[in-house]
């Protein structure tokens, strides 16, 4: 299936300065293996080193976040839009 | 070089003191220049980290979105975020860098018995392992 990654501002250079980026996938897993095996220093700061997605990582099928469908398993349709989008956290301890 | 002026500069303080002994966050509106970035405005948000926000914040996904709108609406850009350190220094701590992204501004304020203290300015590194401080340059005027 032809899919839309939407890649977010602090992500960009490191695929190539694109806002977004067109890939075929079946499910959302295969998208964001597809993607950063195109990109490899996105793997970084969207993969913990134990290989899953960071917490602060969320990614949206269209509207949806994949927490609340099968995660990495959701299935894509053609012409979805998958959006990794930032959540943002810290601390002083 | 982070530009910021004096009124925005004053907004964060008096948020970090108005949530002391919390931690305060909030967004950073503006432009990118590459090597300088300037700040244009803000968006104060609420830190939705209930179970320790003396020591912890958190701006949820809608939330990050939410200023993304804000500042696509002005012709601007989201560059960067900022939070106070209660009664801790004014620099990322582990914890800090384990959530960070790069690209953004990171401004952290020590706020010492509600009083706000040093504010300094910090940008993740892409090996994800350190951070480079960036200065702030303060300048008159009011928000844009």
């Amino acid at each position: 299936m032809a899919v839309k990654v939407m890649i977010p501002t602090p992500l960009r250079q490191f695929a190539g300065k694109q806002e977004s980026v067109n890939l075929e996938a079946g499910t959302v897993g295969d998208a964001l293996n597809a993607l950063t095996s195109q990109f490899s220093d996105l793997k970084k700061h969207l993969y913990s080193d134990d290989g899953r997605l960071r917490s602060f990582v969320n990614v949206y099928v269209n509207d949806e976040d994949i927490r609340y469908l099968q995660k990495e398993k959701t299935a894509v349709q053609q012409g979805d839009t998958i959006s990794i989008v930032p959540s943002i956290a810290g601390g002083s301890q | 070089m982070l530009i910021l002026k004096q009124s925005l500069f004053e907004q964060i303080q008096a948020h970090g003191a108005r949530d002391y002994p919390n931690e305060c966050c909030g967004a950073l509106l503006g432009n990118d220049g590459g090597t300088d970035r300037t700040v244009l405005g803000l968006v104060p948000l609420a830190n939705q980290r209930e179970d320790s926000p003396r020591d912890r914040f958190q701006i949820t996904s809608e939330d990050v979105r939410l200023a993304e709108k804000e500042a696509s609406a002005k012709g601007w850009e989201l560059i960067g975020w900022y939070h106070s350190h209660p009664d801790s220094p004014a620099r990322p701590s582990e914890f800090d860098r384990e959530h960070a992204w790069p690209w953004y501004s990171y401004i952290i304020f020590r706020v010492e018995k509600a009083e706000p203290q040093e504010m300094r300015s910090w940008r993740l590194n892409d090996d994800r392992a350190s951070y480079d401080e960036e200065g702030i340059e303060y300048i008159a005027g009011a928000p844009a």
